[in-house]
Formats: structure tokens, sequence, C-alpha cells
């Protein structure tokens, strides 16, 4: 198990230079931020050398590149143009958008996994078909309608909530974006939740604990439903990564500062230090949570086993 | 049983369609927010540290409007330049101006604003080592070669030697040439008054800057939001008649919208296109779309072999009067948009230079006068034209397509002029500076400070700042030329008019509209009107 980890770690150490690479390169290839910063008008070509030269713009990309991961090994990020430092908006950003994430996953987890169980148990009958039917609606719909009209509805019509989350985003007002934030995958996991359960209620184990005598509920939650986690468990660890980076819509929609905003402002304004400080943190919370998914298996599953 | 469930879910998706529906013609909840006398209104993260002559766009500029006051300030009704701290700024040869301050004034810190004040900023804002954004709005000052060589690295001075104290109430400021109308330039972000707290702790002063104007700064954290708070020690006669006020970084301007619907918001100044139908509908008398001095063009690259023919001209002209500008502006921009007939603003005011229709027929929408010109003239180069545009910010596509569809209707040719995006802002800019366009692309200009000259020399001159079609018309010159050596302001403005009118002969871009500013507001402030910069004027709000 230790090896394992040990092994699965040291494999992180290329896959993160080499995203971090692709990604430098790919801002890079946007083109000449300074030019962007003088908006409609010419920039005068002295200050935007003086400018190139203050933002080491005015080396090679490699040299850029080696430059850059020198900094950041020293823990320097680089600074937005805004004049602040990356590693602040990073401070500022990730506390946001971990816990909207939470909000989401907790959503998921609970919703759709009793969802699932439920509908699983009763294959064919008409809350089975409903909740199916549900999912299929909630999944057709894109993110940014369900967004505006839950926003609407709660927070302006019935005014239950504010329609935007206040600068400190406490828990209770990233509910209604956490849901929204969980619809789609809330509606994935009901479904991959169901089809396993359903599989596994044939499995022989099953039978083997109904015909022990065990309490029904005791096979539902300790043989059947830990049996049938293991496609969930690797939906929602993957998932935690695509619901950090991917919540551009839900936090612009909602006005919440975090790591989806940052990165879409930093996009917009051709900002590399931005850019590839977020994604590198994203890569490694991706090759972190697959890496947890990973030994969750073999909590779940006994019969997996790393060596 | 299934039959049932369907009709169950069918019913349920009826009553889904029926909320989303009631969202669109919804009404504004009645508002009750607590602000105290303090307004609450949206903002975007500025781009850049707030410093006077590194703030080019409107969100920190917004708030140096608020927090600071220059020399000459612009009216906010008519735009006019009136002398604020400056006591007077005199001149007998247009070249040198002598400025006297009033005396009294100090910045919010117990600093005196003196005419060091201005000398030390403006040196600041010039010299090359600060890569200031705004430092090319010094170039008329002497010596500003000197503080700004042309290559980065070279040795320059510190001080622009054009500009010499008499005493702490009066300096005077040497041109390198003729520039009559300079004082009115004066009213410009990048001119105001900096305290020495500014050079002395730089980086405590950009985490809280201090200046001199109606408010100060409570606090300000950097993308989030920033508290301004009256100030009581403001000397000026435009002292703010609210509490203050709370600017709110909006990630987007739909849900700042949202927001003042709610009644947690008194105050939006950019309403989203998509909302532009339901506007007045929501807001009524509290919805305002009123010029801006910001002019929407499309510019040719006079440099490249396809548009530089004795003939390109008459294709221009032609390209010109095939637009329908007049349903653009209605159908695409619901009227936040007033069709352009010259080459200015109507903010500025006949006074000050703008003239309706100098343009004359060839800004006037003639698809059969459109198609012969350009018949005559040989026709399109190559048969047919893009129009490009950056396809990341500003929803130019709508509007693009609608001017190429206009053009193909009215030469009666369906593949004349597509239009040709390009990703990113920044990637349109270099290809626009490296001058690499083969066709025309659109361009926006927003003025700086209101006057016909800002409008007209940086974009048309030889070889000026912003001139992205590298024009260069001898007689063009000659007449700007000449409007900077008149001796009073209304003689300028007629020479401009002069000069303006050989663009219409050679229509180096064809000017397409005046673009509006809008905003709305809620039931709890009034007095809410925009200046010539589009800006809400803060200090005037008042708060229920």
């Amino acid at each position: 198990m230790g090896r394992y980890v040990i092994r699965r770690l040291l494999q992180m150490i290329p896959v993160f230079i080499g995203s971090t690479f692709l990604i430098f390169f790919m801002v890079y290839a946007l083109g000449d931020p300074v030019a962007a910063l003088f908006g409609d008008r010419a920039p005068d070509p002295a200050t935007a050398a003086q400018i190139r030269h203050d933002l080491y713009l005015d080396h090679s990309l490699p040299a850029q590149y080696v430059h850059y991961m020198g900094n950041l090994f020293k823990g320097d990020f680089g600074v937005a143009f805004n004049g602040q430092s990356v590693l602040q908006l990073m401070g500022d950003a990730f506390p946001v958008t971990i816990r909207l994430t939470i909000v989401a996953i907790v959503f998921e987890i609970i919703i759709g996994i009793s969802l699932g169980v439920l509908t699983g148990m009763k294959r064919g009958k008409p809350v089975d078909t409903g909740v199916l039917l549900l999912t299929l609606v909630v999944i057709s719909i894109p993110t940014f309608v369900t967004g505006y009209v839950l926003q609407y509805v709660f927070g302006v019509q019935l005014k239950w909530t504010a329609p935007s989350v206040s600068p400190s985003a406490p828990l209770n007002e990233l509910i209604l974006p956490g849901l929204v934030l969980a619809l789609v995958s809330l509606a994935y996991v009901t479904r991959l939740t169901r089809t396993s359960i359903a599989e596994n209620t044939r499995g022989d184990y099953v039978r083997t604990a109904v015909a022990k005598g065990l309490p029904r509920r005791r096979v539902i939650i300790r043989h059947l439903l830990r049996n049938s986690l293991i496609p969930v468990v690797t939906f929602i660890g993957t998932d935690i990564g695509a619901l950090m980076g991917g919540a551009i819509v839900t936090e612009r929609i909602f006005n919440i500062h975090g790591v989806g905003y940052n990165l879409y402002q930093g996009i917009l304004r051709n900002n590399a230090p931005t850019v590839v400080g977020f994604v590198t943190i994203l890569v490694l919370v991706f090759l972190i949570a697959n890496l947890l998914v990973d030994l969750l298996y073999a909590v779940l599953d006994p019969r997996i086993r790393y060596a | 049983m299934r039959g049932a469930t369907r009709v169950k879910w069918a019913a349920g998706a009826v009553a889904v369609a029926l909320t989303a529906g009631a969202c669109g013609g919804g009404s504004s909840g009645g508002s009750s927010g607590s602000s105290n006398g303090v307004v609450r209104a949206s903002w975007g993260d500025p781009q850049n540290p707030l410093e006077p002559a590194d703030t080019n766009e409107v969100q920190g500029g917004k708030v140096l409007d608020m927090i600071f006051r220059g020399l000459k300030k612009y009216n906010p009704k008519t735009a006019a330049a009136e002398n604020w701290i400056a006591q007077s700024i005199t001149s007998s040869d247009s070249q040198t101006f002598d400025i006297k301050l009033k005396s009294g004034w100090t910045f919010s810190n117990g600093e005196p604003v003196n005419a060091d004040s201005f000398i030390n900023a403006w040196n600041y804002g010039a010299a090359l080592k600060n890569a200031q954004l705004n430092a090319s709005f010094f170039e008329p000052i002497l010596g500003y070669a000197q503080v700004h060589p042309n290559t980065s690295g070279a040795t320059a001075a510190t001080k622009l030697s054009g500009l010499h104290k008499v005493s702490d109430t009066e300096f005077t400021v040497k041109l390198s040439s003729k520039f009559a109308l300079f004082p009115d330039t004066l009213g410009y972000s990048a001119f105001y008054p900096l305290p020495q707290a500014f050079f002395t702790n730089h980086a405590a002063w950009l985490a809280k800057p201090i200046g001199n104007g109606p408010y100060e700064i409570q606090s300000y954290t950097k993308g989030t939001g920033m508290n301004l708070v009256k100030w009581d020690g403001y000397k000026g006669s435009d002292a703010a008649v609210n509490k203050g006020v709370d600017l709110r970084v909006y990630t987007d301007n739909n849900t700042a919208y949202t927001d003042l619907q709610a009644g947690n918001l008194d105050l939006v100044d950019d309403i989203p296109a998509s909302q532009l139908k339901n506007v007045k509908s929501d807001l009524g008398s509290r919805y305002i779309n009123v010029p801006a001095g910001i002019i929407q063009t499309i510019s040719f690259p006079l440099y490249s072999s396809r548009w530089n023919t004795a003939n390109s001209a008459k294709v221009r002209q032609g390209l010109s009067m095939a637009i329908n500008r007049q349903q653009i502006t209605q159908q695409i921009f619901q009227n936040t948009r007033t069709p352009a007939s010259d080459w200015t603003s109507p903010v500025l005011g006949d006074a000050g230079g703008f003239k309706q229709g100098l343009c004359g027929q060839e800004c006037t929408y003639n698809p059969s006068k459109a198609k012969q010109t350009i018949q005559q003239a040989g026709g399109l180069p190559g048969g047919h034209i893009t129009i490009s545009y950056n396809a990341d910010t500003g929803s130019h596509k709508e509007w693009v397509d609608a001017v190429c569809n206009s053009i193909n209707n009215s030469l009666g040719n369906q593949n004349a002029c597509v239009g040709a995006p390009v990703g990113t802002f920044a990637d349109f800019r270099n290809k626009i500076t490296n001058k690499q366009m083969n066709d025309p692309f659109r361009a926006g200009w927003q003025m700086d400070y209101p006057l016909i000259q800002d409008f007209l020399q940086p974009q048309y001159y030889t070889n000026a700042s912003s001139n992205d079609s590298h024009y260069s018309n001898a007689n063009f010159d000659n007449l700007v030329n000449q409007a900077n050596a008149a001796p009073s302001s209304s003689e300028s403005v007629s020479k401009f008019q002069d000069a303006e009118k050989q663009l219409v002969i050679d229509m180096p871009a064809i000017p397409l509209w005046y673009q509006n500013g809008s905003a709305g507001y809620s039931q709890n402030v009034s007095n809410v009107f925009l200046n010539p910069f589009s800006v809400p004027v803060y200090n005037e709000i008042k708060v229920k």
C-alpha cells in the first residue's frame, strides 16, 4: 500500500511538469497581453517594451518557462496585472470555491445516492420512471438556464435568499449555487447508482446475505451499496476537479469570486501568471483526487489490493 | 400506469416552462434596502493598479474621478472644461501656459495641493521606467522625448524640462509645439495631482489610494469591492450629497441587474444586452440611455495594397453608403447606439465641434448610389471584403454580420462581405498594431477629454499614436496644425471641422454610430445622471 502511494506520487511529477508546460504555451499562444492593456488605442512602443521587460516577456518562450518554474519552486506564482500577487488571489479564491464544491458534493452524495438506491430497488415502478425522467430533464437543461431561473425564482420573486453571494461567501449563501452546480452531476450519480444497484441485487452475495436472514436494511447498506459504489466513487472523485475548475458559469451567475471567475478574468486579460497558477493547482487537485479514489476502491471492495 | 406517469410529468414540464416564461416579463420587487445614505453601485475589477497615469479604462477611472480633482473639471452636463483647482490658466502664444492654483486645497491626509503635487505627478507619469499606460498624454510637454525615449533601456532624464515651479501656487508649462486647446485637456485623470505619500510609500498608497476629491477610500479589497465615504474636508463646490458609495465587483452584469431588481443594489451602469428588451418595463423612468463620447467605426488598412489605390477612397465611400445604420441601431442595439454622421460625438455639443451631418450623403444609407459608386470605382478589391472583429468580448459578431448583410443586400451580392472573427482582443490589437490587416476592421474610440481634437488628431494625423489606418494627408495635417495654433477655442474648433471634411473625401474610417451610455437605478436613489464619459455622477446622487 505504502509503496503504491509513493509510486503514484512519483508519477505525478512528470504529469505536473507536462501539464504546466502545455498550459504555459497555450496561454502564450493566445497572443501578446501587453497590446490588450492599452484598449482600443495603439500602444506607445517604448511603454509597451518597458512593460514587457518588467513582466519578463522580452525573453524567449523556453526562457520564460524556466524563469516561471524557477519562481514557482520558490513559492512565487507571479503577479497579476492589477498588481496583486497570484498567491494572494489563490488564497482568496480557493477557500470560496472549496466551500462551493463541498456543498455541491454533499448534495450529490446525499440526494444522488439516495435517489439511486431508491430507484435501483424499485426498478420499473412509477417512482423509478419519474426520477429517471427528471434526471433526463436536468441533464438536458444547460447550467446557465437552471442558474438564472432558480436565481430569479428564489432570489427575486420569493426572496428566500439573496440573488448574489456576498464577498465572504458563507456556507448558507452557497446552498442555491451549490445545488445548481451539483444538479447535472447529481443526475449522473443517481443513474450510475441505480444501474449498479440494479445489477448487484442479482449478485450471489446478496442472495447469501438475504438467506442468512440479515435485516433488509443491513443487506442494502453493508453489502449491496458498498459493492455498488465503486463506479459512483470514481465519478464523484473526478467530479471534484471538474466542479472546481468548471464552476465558471455558476460563479458568474451568482457573483462568486472563486477559482472559475479568476480563471475567466485571467483568460480574458491574457494574464499568463494567473491562468497558469490556478490551473497548476487544479491539476494537483485532480491528481490527488484520483489517487484518493483509487485508494477508496480497496476500502470498498476487499478483493482489490495494491502492492 | 406508465401512461399516467407520462401525463404527470408532462404536466410537471408545462409547469416548469410556465415558471420560466413568467421570468421574462417579471416586475421588480419593491426595494427596501437599508443603505444608510450610502449608494450601492456595481463595479468591475480595474485592470491595472489605481494610479492616475496608469488607468485607461472606465472602472478604474470611476474611482479616480471620485477621489481626485484636477486643474480642470469637465462639467457633467455640458462637457465644458471649467477651472477647478486652477485659479487661472493663461497663455500669450498657445505654447507656454501659466497656471495659478487656488489656495487652501489639501489631500485627505492633510498634505497641501501645491505646484509640486502636479509637477511630481506629471514627471512620474511621463517617465519611461514607470511604464505608465497614459504616458503619451504628456507628449505635448517640452522634454517628453528625454524622459520617455523611444528605445527602452536608454538612459532617460527624470524630469520634464517644460515644467517650472514659480511658487507654491503657480507653475508654468512649456509645450514642444503650439496647442491652443491644451488647458482643456487638463481635466483628464492622467493630469491629477499626487501627494508625497504616493512617492514615499508607494505600496501602501496603491493598497488604499489617497486623493483630494469629494470622497476618500475607507476600505479596498482588490477584486471584490471598495467602500468610499464622503470626505468632510473637501474644498470644492461639488461635495458629495450622499454619505458614501459602496462599489461592488460583479462577475457578470446580468447578476448585477438581478440584484438591482431584488433591491440589493442601487445603481447599475452597464445594462446587459440580453435585458435591453425588458429594461423599460422593469425600470421605467429609472433607465438612462444617453449618448456617450464613444464612436464606433470601420477602419481601413490604408497600408495594404488592396486599399491604397487611386479609386479605393470611392469604394470606401460606397461601402459607407451601403450600410443601413438606422436599422442596425434599432434592431441589434435596441436604440442604445445613435447613427453617426460625423467623426466626433454629440457630447461635444455644437460649440465643442460636433456637427450633425458633416459627413453628408457619404454617410447616408443609399443602396443604389452605393452600388453605382463601387462599380464606377472598379468594384471591391478582389471582389469581396471581410470585416475583422475580436470574438471574445463585446458581442461584436451580431452587428458585424448585420453590417455585412446590409452591404451584401445593397450590392446585390451575397458574397461581397463576411465577418472575420479574431479569437482574443489582445491578438486582434496585435494584428492591427503590427500592420497585418488586409481588410477593414472594427474600431472604437472613447474620448479622453471632450474635445474635437481628441477625436481627430490621435486617430487621423500622420503617424499619430492611434492612427490604426495609417492615414496620412498633408491637407488634414496642415489644418490640424492651424487649429492647434489658433488663438481662440472657437477658431480652433472651426479649423478642426475643416480638417474633418477631408475625412469625407478620403474615408479612412467609416463612421457607424455613437455609443450611448446606459444605467439603471433603484427607487432608493434619485438625481442619477451620466457625465459625458457615461460614468454616473456619484457625488450628485441623493439617497432616500
